[in-house]
């Protein structure tokens, strides 16, 4: 039971920068706090945690608009409409009346990375609580105004109705600071049962402007006065600008300036097209000396496990009753694999007063204003970082490191706002790319046809180079006074960066698991959606397949096999029925039928996926036909939002399995466009693709957004292994892979 | 100097003419649907239409369009009053990051505008050109199908639309 908050702020006093806030409490609360109570006091659920004042979360005013703030950062997945949807169902107001402010130093909570899939888990957990508590505060004030018990009355379209038909908007109830109160570790939220808003599949709030012209990016920005900055960047990685003659470029029609800076190179002009000019020419008088020796790129296997690394065992189990008859072992391989935003990365900039303005689709305002601000040599406070929506990132792409190239530039123009776009070229070449990764897996079977025991080795680059601080931002690499990139670190379990998923949710008597990290970077590496998962859950759910055929299983029968966790085993049979998957079951000419399953880094949202694949045998092209999907992540608030983040990790998560590799020679990136980087085309998207959603009504909130990498690409090789007879391990599995496979 | 018609109207344009027409839409007359993606007429994501056809704005210089007319999502409808192809990509929730959707929906437009009953395989065929990150292929092709349904039901008079029933 949530009682109305008893807290009364009595004095808000205003520090250096903090708002430091005490409290009177009444009697019965005070007697009760008295008490030195044995553990500590139960945190409040969510990013309620790191910022418990309800009113940095839901602001309402006297006027009845209602605002929700998230530290959250909208990538294109949609939780903006979800957010205004549990707000507006916890809070009892019309969803159209509510207005959402996403990631902003200047107005938001500090709440880190959009990333992880972790926003609904968060951010979303922590609306939801705030709603409903602030709906409590209202009804509690409503109380006392009406003097009547507050279990007397009730709340509906943003107002406190008394049961003789009296109404209190609360816009007239929220008196100057009743919201600034910390949260309660429990909330009276809503049955399910009577949800309205949540739930419902409501239209994407952004929809409209986006399908009109509206202005939607951070790339659509025009502020009075804008110029338009080019970076020019090294041929290749740790390149020196030995010299470069800027007299010619500063003539050019439009050229306001160039930025000189270490390696740091730049040109700003008026008008877009002109920098482009600009930036051409500057980069035809920039004299490099190139000194990168990149790894052999068609060898990467051997490259990666013979690089140093630290070796953690990361579980271990062991029952010696357990017999091994027969046994397997398997090699897996994934290449560096690039984020490929539509849209290259952009920012804009603006120093005016002392005082730096970044707009930015970062995923982390707090972190990247922090990295910047170092790289400035700024105080933090000096700066305000505003999240602007870009292109769809997918994890950290160039989007920090444009954001760094616009302040840097800014800089030296003070009072002008400069916007920064990179090229085609300079995103493929310089965002930081998924990293290569391998896996080898032995596993025995035991008589009865179970597996006896399971080991698994991952080889790994760490998943994160995010800032951080300065040294992780190309621009502060590149400039004089550089940063060094600093050392890479794993990321723990249970998450995981390179090992995240490398633990099977199954159960085996035996298990042993190893993760080498590998601290040294070759390429530029950083989070692409799903980490290590992407790779993990590819190898184990392949190497699964390969064992259920040593045993003379059905693929379904043999996961469900081995699998105690009931909500896994409800998407496996809810993938497998819509599929309409039957054991043994022979497919078309040319067909092949895949399975897959995992749940997301074994916390978040569950999926399985089923696929059927067609193959022309003459050319190994390889083209999904269709996938069937089963998605649990717990209470659903957008129905058709979660399906289309799934649809989408199916059909990207084809793309990276079938055609995608980073290439690069002994010193430069090769792969600098969509030619030389080729992703999935129309001609060959499905014909369907089916979302199964799991509702769990009253269940936490279970990201999603990557829960479908891994078990699309395992599914998928799965379908090409029961199609061509041919296991295939090194991603992608090109056509002249399934075609040299077939032949050989 | 040069005098450039988009969406109807006639706009005197200061730019190089080997400016791309992109740059002229964005940066001159301040239009956001258009977006560079490559800059190289790989991705799509550029897209208008210059009489009827669509083309890659960001590879059409300047100097090739007089006389020409050019249209550009804005210029086919708005929130208020969106076109049939704008209606159709709402109402499929044909969009993740949406980046790359207003290059779609031209080519989808254009071609719509010369075969109104575009088979499935006629659609994945002209949207080739196109790339798509977020994976929102299922839906946009859904939309496109959707707008044709529209403009369908838009163009039909009462008569026609009775005896088609
Ligand atoms: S931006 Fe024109 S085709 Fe890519
Ligand atoms: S919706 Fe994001 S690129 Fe297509």
């Amino acid at each position: 039971m949530n009682s109305p908050v008893m807290l009364d702020r009595r004095s808000v006093l205003v520090g250096a920068g903090a708002l430091i806030v005490s409290f009177s409490l009444t009697p019965g609360f005070a007697q009760h706090q008295d008490v030195p109570s044995p553990t500590p006091p139960a945190s409040p659920p969510g990013s309620l945690k790191i910022s418990p004042y309800l009113d940095s979360w839901i602001r309402i005013d006297a006027d009845d608009s209602v605002t929700v703030f998230t530290g959250k950062a909208e990538l294109g997945q949609g939780f903006k409409t979800a957010f205004q949807q549990i707000a507006a169902e916890e809070l009892d107001v019309p969803f159209a009346s509510l207005a959402v402010v996403t990631a902003d130093t200047g107005r938001t909570a500090n709440e880190g990375y959009t990333a992880g899939s972790h926003s609904m888990q968060d951010s979303g957990t922590a609306i939801q609580n705030a709603a409903a508590q602030a709906r409590a505060l209202l009804v509690g004030e409503a109380a006392k105004r009406f003097d009547l018990p507050a279990e007397s009355l009730r709340t509906e379209n943003g107002a406190v109705i008394a049961p003789d038909g009296r109404r209190l908007g609360y816009g007239e109830l929220v008196v100057s600071d009743l919201l600034h109160v910390q949260a309660q570790p429990k909330s009276q939220l809503k049955d399910p049962a009577t949800f309205k808003v949540m739930g419902q599949s409501i239209p994407r709030v952004d929809i409209p402007g986006k399908v009109t012209g509206g202005e939607a990016y951070v790339q659509d920005m025009r502020l009075p006065g804008m110029v338009h900055a080019r970076v020019v960047r090294p041929p290749s990685y740790g390149a020196q600008l030995i010299d470069c003659d800027t007299s010619a470029v500063e003539k050019m029609p439009g050229v306001v300036k160039v930025v000189r800076d270490g390696n740091f190179l730049a040109v700003v002009a008026a008008k877009e097209f002109q920098s482009i000019k600009a930036m051409n020419a500057l980069s035809a008088a920039a004299k490099w000396q190139e000194n990168v020796r990149l790894p052999k790129q068609d060898d990467l296997a051997s490259v990666v496990t013979s690089l140093p690394s630290q070796d953690s065992v990361i579980f271990q189990r062991s029952d010696p009753s357990a017999v091994a008859q027969k046994t397997l072992e398997a090699t897996y391989t994934r290449p560096y694999q690039s984020h490929g935003s539509i849209g290259p990365s952009c920012a804009v900039a603006h120093l005016a007063d002392g005082k730096m303005t970044v707009w930015t689709h970062t995923q982390g305002v707090y972190p990247d204003r922090q990295a910047i601000a170092q790289m400035l040599r700024m105080p933090q406070d000096a700066m305000r970082l505003i999240h602007t929506e870009g292109s769809g990132c997918y994890g950290h792409n160039g989007a920090d490191d444009a954001a760094a190239d616009a302040a840097l530039i800014a800089r030296a123009m003070p009072g002008t706002p400069v916007r920064v776009q990179w090229m085609r070229e300079q995103e493929h070449a310089w965002e930081p790319y998924g990293p290569a990764m391998v896996t080898k897996l032995k596993a025995s079977l035991e008589a009865g046809g179970k597996i006896a025991d399971w080991n698994f080795e991952v080889w790994s680059n760490t998943h994160s180079m995010r800032p951080g601080g300065a040294g992780c931002l190309l621009a502060a690499q590149h400039m004089a006074q550089a940063f060094a990139v600093p050392p890479a670190k794993p990321l723990p379990l249970p998450e995981g960066g390179g090992d995240r998923n490398a633990i099977p949710l199954y159960t085996f008597p035996n298990a042993h698991i190893v993760h080498h990290f590998i601290p040294d970077m070759p390429l530029r590496i950083s989070a692409m959606r799903s980490l290590g998962a992407y790779h993990n859950v590819f190898s184990i759910e392949s190497f699964m397949d390969e064992l259920a055929g040593l045993a003379g299983a059905d693929p379904v029968e043999f996961r469900l096999k081995h699998l105690d966790d009931q909500r896994g085993r409800d998407v496996i049979a809810k993938a497998a029925e819509g599929f309409g998957w039957r054991a043994g079951e022979r497919p078309p000419p040319g067909r092949g039928f895949g399975f897959a399953f995992a749940r997301y880094k074994n916390l978040a949202a569950y999926c399985a996926v089923a696929s059927e694949v067609e193959i022309n045998r003459e050319t190994g092209r390889a083209r999904l036909v269709r996938a069937v999907a089963a998605v649990d992540s717990g209470q659903v608030v957008n129905p058709d939002g979660l399906t289309n983040q799934v649809e989408g990790a199916i059909v990207q998560s084809m793309s990276w399995t079938l055609y995608e590799s980073v290439s690069f020679d002994d010193k430069r990136i090769t792969s600098i466009d969509w030619q030389t980087y080729p992703i999935l085309r129309f001609d060959a998207v499905p014909d369907r693709i089916d979302v199964h959603i799991i509702n769990r009504p009253g269940q936490p909130f279970l990201g999603s957004g990557e829960t479908g990498q891994g078990p699309a690409a395992a599914s998928l090789a799965n379908a090409i292994a029961h199609a061509t007879g041919k296991r295939l391990r090194d991603l992608p599995l090109t056509r002249k892979r399934i075609k040299d496979a077939i032949d050989a | 100097m040069m005098t450039l018609k988009v969406n109807g109207q006639d706009h005197q344009i200061d730019a190089d003419p080997d400016t791309p027409l992109l740059y002229v839409l964005r940066d001159d007359l301040k239009l956001n649907a258009a977006k560079f993606g490559c800059g190289l007429g790989q991705c799509g994501a550029c897209t208008v239409i210059v009489d009827g056809k669509a083309v890659f704005s960001c590879v059409t210089p300047l100097v090739l369009l007089e006389g020409k007319q050019v249209t550009t999502l804005e210029g086919l409808g708005s929130v208020a009053a969106p076109a049939p192809i704008q209606r159709a990509f709402m109402e499929e929730q044909a969009a993740q990051c949406g980046y790359c959707i207003a290059g779609m929906m031209m080519r989808a437009q254009a071609l719509l505008q010369r075969n109104s009953k575009p088979t499935d395989d006629e659609v994945r065929a002209e949207l080739a050109p196109h790339l798509c990150r977020c994976g929102t292929h299922m839906r946009i092709l859904r939309a496109v199908h959707r707008a044709a349904r529209l403009m369908d039901t838009a163009e039909l008079t009462p008569e026609r639309k009775g005896s088609a029933q």
